[in-house]
């Protein structure tokens, strides 16, 4: 295996026991806090689809519609098959965005820039409109989801939200690990390259509608996880989660965490989510107030987001070490 | 179908068009001149809608006829512009010319996002109604069906911003100025062009415009949260079904959504947005750049 | 020359945009192996033609055969797999990335024996990376922005990413323009130096008629998208509709008596 394979691996999997360790403790300490970060993770999987689409120079203002998608159908899943498998739900929820994502990108692939993104606005907004009139499946009340289990192991209600939290904690790690292999991989340079200049890629005989499809679809299938995941910590779904207003939250995530770091996005969720609570607690009528003013401050001051904050301080000390090398060399 | 459902729908269909149209004339213009595409439109036309309340109530109050109240509106959609559109353009969006087109979309949606709130904490959350200006005009027959005569006048107002817009724009010297900056902002600037003022201007008919379908349309509906967002949607679909920057697009894509709105309305209710969306994904399909526009190659 | 060792012919190429004549009858046959340079004031079509053959355009009649085979439908990218490579005027580059990175992408594009999901840094890659740029002279930039380039670097970065597939034909639109009189040469040799490894048809964009005379066995000398001259450097030089229309060395009063004849 490559360095570096490992070393993504290893993180991954240190992760996985910081997370773990970090439940245990909320759950004895402060239990809310276990509902808040399985949301974030929810929020933080779709924006994990932004961001690698924004690495292939593209942004959508509709990931509503896989998020939406796979809330749907793991929902149904779960109300009309009876399923409430918590593992499976995230597995049907990922194909059903996934496969949804991968008809529509070929009708999508040709266009850029604000283009792309209202396009997938609309498509969000038709599948919303679709299922407010849908009376069938709750029309614009949407419907409400039974507990989940958990591998036929059914929690009491204390540990309910431990249990969710943890099952979210290794979807997100794995999530983000397959996703960083994913980047550093040859393939996600060339979708790098994509970004920079499509023309060269073309000219150097590699498709950008095949970078597009695929980031597409890989969105999709975060989408759908994270749809799932929220769809089970709320217990409720309904056809708000494919509303415009809804993608938009998820693009504030993806520019407050930046294309570069994948764990930025987590964490930007989870401020988010914060600051949610925060707000509905102290001002619970100027959320979105709070939420426009904060995303241009991030954009003001952060433009390249959170994720190239680090990249910063890696970069100073880079560049503090070469001077100071070279001053040893002067010497 | 019988002909008076095709002429209930064909009537409908264009007095919808109408405002849309004004909306989305303003947003294509701002999108022309500044290439940003402004998520806030829809708010603006709220808070237009929102003032227009206001300032109608104050024409029985000052003991005023109520014709009045035609000219309360236009001065409360004044209002709105000539306060939101230098704070917005000058003390934010500024801020952003030149960076990344999508960056800039983020940056309308965090401005459409505080108005919301904004507009809540000014006017609360209960309905406004201005009917009153609604009886100006009495009733009007076409083939034996009547229609309210202020709704027809909504279609007078559009054709009238249409060509004031488009009679500025080719046929002034400060909308030949307007033309030089779309079509090289930067050499514009070296011919001693202030092309900041330019930016300010535009933006500012552009809001005047939202705020003035906003203002007009409030004799309609019932001014309430959640307008602003209906309003967004719909003219995106506009614009893109015209082409952006487009004024006949901003003019073909309106009377289509409108006709298509109206048509869903009366024949299938349930499809209503989804009808207008499908009509968009088609012409997306068919004209990638919307109806009025033409693809470049880029010279390499 | 034989029709078996011809790799690439234009027949009857036309291209208008709107008023201006970017092409008009270009008819020309291009042996394996030949080293090409297409001559011609600013707006004469050589761009417009390279534009063509590789697939961006496409012209408004006639056909382009590459080794026998019709390819004008095909697209830039179609061609590049089959050996149709190109640098540009004004490079394309991945401008944040570094001179090594835009090199790993051509070479990952390219897919030698290499998998798209292995890491990008792998040995192997690198390697390969390393010994492009060496081959180019570039080692000292591997790791710089390419936005912080000087441009004769660029211009040799474009051409070391076009050579990543190993192309039979390989199109150069002006490998010299914005580098400096002293530099054309040095950069020329370069270019024809990493060239000599393959066995490469070239066809190259030049303002400068000594670097024409010296790397060139044959001239096409275009105006107003026709070809008007088509033969050794040293003939072509001499012709006179060559010096009055592209070279601008014909005396003033030739070109009178010329008109006036
Ligand atoms: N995509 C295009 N759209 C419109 N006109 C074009 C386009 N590409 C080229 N032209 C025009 O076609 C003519 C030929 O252009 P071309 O770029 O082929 O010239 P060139 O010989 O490469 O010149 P230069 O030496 O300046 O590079 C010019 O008049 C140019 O303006
Ligand atoms: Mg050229």
């Amino acid at each position: 295996m490559h360095a570096s394979t490992k070393r993504t691996c290893l993180a991954g999997l240190i992760a996985v026991i910081l997370l773990v360790l970090a439940g245990f403790v909320f759950q004895h300490w402060q239990t809310w806090i276990l509902f808040t970060a399985t949301k974030a993770i929810g929020y933080g999987l779709v924006a994990l689809g932004i961001i690698t689409l924004m690495r292939g120079g593209l942004v959508s203002f509709g990931q509503g519609l896989v998020y939406c998608t796979g809330a749907y159908a793991s929902g149904l899943m779960a109300t009309r098959l009876g399923v409430t498998d918590a593992p499976v739900l995230l597995v049907v929820g990922m194909l059903a965005s996934a496969l949804l994502a991968l008809i529509v990108s070929p009708l999508i692939a040709r266009y850029r820039g604000i283009f792309f993104a209202m396009l997938t606005v609309a498509l969000s907004m038709v599948l919303y409109g679709v299922l407010v009139k849908m009376n069938a499946i709750g029309g614009s009340d949407g419907f409400t989801l039974p507990e989940p289990t958990f591998l036929g192991w059914q929690p009491s209600v204390d540990y309910a939200d431990l249990a969710l939290y943890l099952l979210a904690a290794v979807v997100a790690v794995v999530a983000s690990t397959a996703t960083r292999l994913y980047y550093d991989s040859m393939a996600g340079l060339v979708a790098l390259a994509v970004r920079e200049n499509e023309l060269r890629v073309e000219y150097l005989g590699s498709s950008v509608f095949k970078v597009t499809v695929r980031h597409f679809t890989i969105a999709g299938a975060l989408g759908g996880l994270g749809g799932t995941l929220n769809g089970m910590a709320l217990g409720h779904i309904d056809p708000l989660f494919s509303f415009w207003t809804t993608s938009g939250e998820f693009v504030f995530i993806a520019v407050l965490a930046g294309y570069i770091s994948v764990s930025a996005v987590f964490l930007s969720a989870m401020i988010l989510e914060l600051v949610r609570s925060f707000s509905n607690l102290y001002f619970p009528e100027t959320w979105q107030l709070i939420l426009g003013g904060f995303l241009i401050v991030v954009i003001v001051f952060l433009p390249g987001g959170i994720g190239s904050f680090w990249e910063r301080v890696k970069e100073g000390r880079a560049a503090r070490a070469q001077a100071e090398q070279e001053e040893g060399a002067g010497s | 179908m019988e002909f008076a459902d095709i002429l209930t729908i064909l009537v409908d269909g264009v007095v919808y068009a109408s405002w849309l149209f004004i909306v989305a004339l303003g947003l294509t213009l701002i999108f022309g001149v500044l290439q940003i595409l402004n998520l806030a439109h829809g708010s603006l036309y709220a808070v237009g809608a929102y003032a227009a309340a206001s300032f109608t109530m104050l024409v029985p109050y000052f003991g005023l006829p109520p014709a009045f109240s035609l000219l309360a509106m236009l001065i409360a959609a004044l209002a709105v512009a000539l306060v939101l559109a230098p704070i917005l353009e000058r003390g934010l969006l500024r801020l952003f010319y030149g960076r990344d087109e999508v960056l800039i979309l983020l940056v309308t949606y965090a401005v459409f996002l505080v108005l919301e709130d904004v507009t809540k904490l000014v006017w609360g959350v209960q309905p406004y109604y201005v009917f009153e200006p609604r009886n100006l005009f009495g009733n009007v027959e076409i083939g034996q069906l009547f229609y309210v005569g202020y709704d027809l006048m909504l279609i007078v107002l559009a054709a009238i911003c249409g060509l004031a817009v488009w009679l500025g724009l080719n046929k002034t010297t400060t909308g030949k100025v307007v033309l030089a900056v779309i079509h090289n902002p930067d050499v514009s600037a070296c011919m001693g062009v202030r092309v900041n003022w330019i930016y300010l201007l535009a933006f500012f008919v552009g809001v005047f415009l939202a705020a003035l379908a906003g203002a007009y349309t409030a004799p309609l509906i019932s001014v309430q949260p959640g307008i602003s967002v209906n309003v967004i949607i719909l003219s995106f679909a506009v614009v893109i079904i015209g082409g952006l920057g487009s004024i006949p697009g901003a003019a073909i894509g309106a009377l289509v959504v409108g006709i298509a709105r109206a048509a869903a309305v009366y024949e299938f209710p349930e499809a209503e947005i989804f009808i207008i969306y499908l009509v968009m994904a088609i012409v997306l399909v068919f004209r990638p750049e919307g109806l009025f526009q033409r693809t470049q190659a880029r010279k390499i | 020359m034989s029709d078996a060792a011809i790799i690439l012919e234009a027949r009857d190429v036309q291209k208008r945009f709107g008023a201006v004549v970017a092409a008009q009858d270009i008819n020309i046959k291009v042996g394996l192996g030949e080293k090409l340079s297409l001559i011609g004031a600013n707006g004469a079509g050589k761009t417009t033609f390279m534009n063509i053959v590789t697939g961006y355009l496409k012209p408004d009649a006639g056909s382009i055969h590459f080794d026998g085979l019709d390819v004008t439908k095909l697209n830039p990218r179609q061609l590049t797999r089959r050996g149709v490579c190109r640098s540009f005027q004004i490079p394309q580059l991945y401008e944040p990335m570094t001179a090594l990175e835009n090199l790993l992408v051509a070479i990952g594009t390219s897919n030698q024996a290499f998998s798209l999901l292995r890491p990008a840094r792998d040995a192997a890659v690198l390697d390969q990376g390393h010994a492009l740029l060496k081959r180019f002279g570039l080692e000292g930039y591997a790791e710089r922005k390419v936005s912080e380039l000087p441009g004769g670097v660029r211009k040799l970065l474009d051409i070391a990413m076009a050579l990543v597939r190993r192309p039979k034909v390989l199109l150069l639109d002006e490998p010299t323009s914005g580098v400096s009189v002293d530099e054309k040469f040095p950069l020329m040799e370069t270019v024809m130096e990493a060239l000599s490894e393959e066995e490469v048809t070239v066809i190259f964009v030049e303002h400068d008629m000594e670097i024409v005379t010296r790397y060139s066995d044959r001239v096409l000398a275009f105006y107003q998208g026709q070809v008007i001259a088509d033969d050794d450097p040293g003939e072509v030089l001499a012709d006179k509709a060559v010096q009055k229309y592209v070279t601008g060395t014909a005396k003033a009063d030739a070109v009178e008596e010329e008109a006036g004849a």
